[in-house]
């Protein structure tokens, strides 16, 4: 007896024969959604000046992403449309104040992309966050224009005028020991919704928390990261402050500067943090404890970027010794 | 609601089959017995070529250490002992049986009336066993593990629970749904000659809240025949793939992990047997009747009608196919299994065996793995292992071919569940690799123990 078969050839693969359906682009443009609320705080706040500096940000990115592995890696693949270089440039521009000139935003792209992210082989192998790296350049090569905030509600580009950060105001009163600074700082309130000067992603907390509870919700990001900076910032601030109040009060220090977007967004990049719920834990409170310290006794009224940075760099060793509790494993 | 602790994936369910009646396929016209049906040394064939067998005769007998007797479940005349390709893709030994009617040996009782242990009276501890290995039982859940040798517990270890595998967490099929739905007393008496085999006075169901009706069944008949059925549980589990995992089931019901190999179940005191090896067991000791036929799903999103089919073993996959409606234009795979952890098949003439679970037929379109792109680090394989295993780690320490770095990493706890590759944004063939790791590195243990036997 003989059966004819149909089909000739049946494809042969090993299990699983079926997929979960996630991907790197559901990953990359689920993180620019959650990015949504806090950008249009930020055209909210600063208008025009936050269009510009994004729009130029995010081209530069995915243009140098592109011309990088086309002429120079020679790569026949294209890798722009996976998302990831939009979301290097968006988290740029969130880092930068709103009226930096185009050239200046240009050079921190290629830096990000070129030297943050490319060289080291493009997706999953750069050891630093990218946008930070292009951010960090920024600041150290052009700390003048990177620290001239326009003050909330500037919504032109040019000749905006700038004013004290509330976290400068904080570094001074921790300098002259003096809390009376404090008092100019804005209220807790206008904080958590963005009434306050700053890079112009960063200023609205609640925008970028609403965020961060879209990708906890998709998936995209575990809570470890955001939850153990949060968590360490606000034990230790709150530490200082009871002992001496020129330090400002937890709850401001939480919703000041970078701090949130850095916890919800920058630090929570995949590439550059720990594999492990565990060693999550662990790179979360090394970042909140530096942030703190690089905040209140460093040179930098800001220590957010420098943390994440320093902290990337000890990710490889995290992930060596930090393994997740294996089935059955019993405790020695 | 109980789980296991450690990862696990949700894979979408598919259970298309889930309300379909069990039907008893066709008689084939030709029966292939592979020797090869279960784990350990391959059956011994006792019949050649011309002999007149019957259901039920004896057609290769068990070989040296690990094996089971495999029996014929047709009658007829053999017309050929030689390799034939089997589900793994090989030319192996089989005993071929051209069909003539249906004559079944006298010794198996074909009725359907329930047997209950009173019934039996006072069958022994040893007598059960021994009818479950004279019958040639296997796990048939896929594992296709000797079942004898499981419920005789090495000395030092003693049976606490026997936790009966009724998870069926493997997207599309539901034999055993099907099973519990239809055979809930004689599964229930399958149950109590385990107990009884190795003395263990507890036993748990476990079941998967995906079938309220088999949990809600088994319940009520529980409740109501306590006395006739005392120290079983039905426990229903959260749904997770891969709860039907030996250790992941163990963890999840009674909440103790098997440590690595070479620690068995038995070391926590569990014994797990797939609830359609307790209805085999049923069948073997109270009707006589060895393992010749067992429930298959035939299934797959372009299958006319998806089916639970009662088959003879050694029933080939085409007839099986031909009675669900046919094969699909658009077939692009046939999967011997389940999607998340079943075998690609080369061809349907391929025969049902011992552990044919299910056969799926994918479509072209779903049979295409997607493009391979980096690791972006995600560590979302971390997170779906559930053996706590580093899935990204192992795949590239295999690229490197650094078995050591693999051995140090545990790669041998792999059960293979595919759950890594399945949840990776970037497509890429985690499990695939780690099997490689896996075979090399339990390659070298072996060696390395070989070579510090001969230095004694």
């Amino acid at each position: 007896m003989h059966y004819e078969l149909k089909i000739m050839k049946p494809i042969i693969s090993l299990s699983p024969h079926v997929h979960g359906g996630d991907s790197v682009q559901k990953n990359m443009y689920g993180v620019c959604i959650a990015l949504v609320p806090a950008l249009i705080a930020s055209l909210y706040f600063f208008g025009l000046g936050s269009a510009i500096v994004l729009a130029t940000s995010v081209a530069a990115c995915v243009f140098f992403e592109w011309a990088i592995t086309r002429f120079i890696l020679g790569r026949e693949r294209l890798t722009i449309c996976d998302g990831s270089a939009v979301l290097t440039g968006l988290l740029l521009g969130f880092n930068l104040p709103s009226n930096l000139p185009i050239w200046i935003i240009i050079i921190g792209a290629l830096v990000a992309i070129g030297i943050g992210k490319l060289t080291f082989g493009g997706l999953g192998c750069n050891p630093f966050n990218p946008a930070l790296v292009g951010r960090v350049f920024l600041l150290i090569s052009f700390p003048v224009q990177m620290t001239s905030w326009p003050l909330s509600g500037q919504m032109g580009y040019v000749d905006a005028e700038t004013g004290a950060t509330p976290l400068a105001l904080m570094k001074q009163a921790i300098k002259e020991g003096d809390a009376s600074y404090l008092d100019q700082l804005p209220s807790a309130f206008d904080m958590l919704i963005g009434q306050t000067g700053g890079s112009l992603g960063e200023v609205s907390a609640l925008c970028l928390l609403i965020g961060c509870c879209y990708m906890l919700w998709k998936k995209i990001i575990t809570w470890h990261i955001p939850v153990s900076i949060l968590c360490t910032v606000f034990v230790l601030a709150g530490l200082f402050h009871l002992i001496d109040p020129s330090y400002a009060n937890p709850v401001q220090v939480i919703l000041s500067g970078g701090l949130m977007l850095g916890a919800c967004f920058m630090a929570t990049d995949y590439v550059t943090s720990p594999m492990t719920g565990k060693g999550q834990l662990i790179y979360g409170c090394a970042i909140g404890v530096l942030t703190i310290l690089i905040r209140d006794f460093g040179s930098y009224p800001e220590g957010m970027s420098f943390a994440i940075l320093i902290m990337n760099g000890f990710t490889p060793l995290i992930n060596t010794y930090v393994k997740p509790k294996r089935f059955g494993e019993v405790k020695k | 609601m109980k789980t296991f602790h450690i990862g696990g994936v949700h894979p979408a369910e598919n259970k298309l089959s889930a309300a379909e009646p069990i039907r008893v396929a066709g008689l084939p016209k030709q029966a292939v017995f592979s020797m090869f049906q279960h784990i350990g040394a391959p059956a011994v064939p006792v019949v050649k070529k011309g002999d007149e067998v019957k259901v039920g005769t004896l057609l290769g007998e068990a070989g040296k250490g690990l094996s089971v007797p495999v029996f014929s479940s047709v009658s007829g005349k053999v017309s050929k002992v030689d390799a034939v390709l089997d589900s793994s893709g090989t030319r192996r030994m089989a005993v071929v049986v051209d069909v003539e009617g249906d004559e079944w040996e006298e010794r198996i009782d074909r009725s359907d009336k329930l047997v209950t242990m009173k019934d039996l009276g006072g069958i022994t501890a040893e007598e059960v066993v021994n009818r479950i290995k004279a019958a040639g039982i296997v796990g048939m859940g896929g594992a296709t593990f000797p079942t004898g040798v499981k419920l005789m517990p090495p000395p030092g270890t003693k049976a606490e629970a026997i936790i009966v595998n009724a998870v069926e967490c493997e997207p599309y099929l539901t034999a055993d749904h099907r099973l519990m739905l239809e055979k809930p007393e004689q599964i229930l008496v399958g149950i109590q000659l385990i107990k009884h085999a190795v003395n263990c006075p507890k036993a748990y169901i476990g079941i998967e809240m995906n079938k309220p009706d088999a949990i809600k069944l088994l319940t009520n008949l529980l409740k109501e025949k306590a006395a006739q059925y005392p120290g079983i549980e039905v426990v229903p589990l959260k749904v997770k793939y891969p709860q039907g995992g030996e250790k992941q089931l163990i963890d999840a019901v009674i909440g103790r992990q098997v440590p690595a190999p070479p620690a068995l179940p038995i070391n926590v005191g569990a014994i797990v047997q797939n609830v359609g090896t307790v209805y085999a067991i049923y069948e073997a000791v109270t009707k006589n009747k060895p393992l010749i036929e067992r429930i298959i799903t035939v299934t797959g999103k372009s299958v006319k009608q998806p089916s639970n089919f009662l088959a003879r073993i050694g029933t080939s996959m085409q007839q099986l196919i031909d009675e669900a409606g046919g094969l699909p234009e658009d077939t692009g795979k046939i999967i011997g299994g389940g999607p998340m952890m079943g075998r690609a098949l080369m061809s349907l003439e391929v025969p049902v065996t011992k552990g044919s679970s299910g056969l799926l037929l994918m479509t072209e379109k779903e049979s295409r793995r997607g493009e391979v792109s980096p690791c972006i680090r995600c560590a979302k394989c971390v997170s779906a292992c559930p053996m706590g295993l580093e899935p990204y780690l192992l795949a590239s320490y295999t690229r490197l071919k650094d078995w050591d770095g693999c051995e140090k990493n545990d790669v041998t706890s792999c059960i293979e569940c595919g759950s890594c590759a399945f949840t990776c944004p970037s497509n890429r063939p985690l499990l695939d690799n780690i099997r490689v790791a896996k075979q090399t590195v339990m390659g070298i243990i072996k060696a390395r123990h070989m070579e510090s036997i001969a230095k004694k």
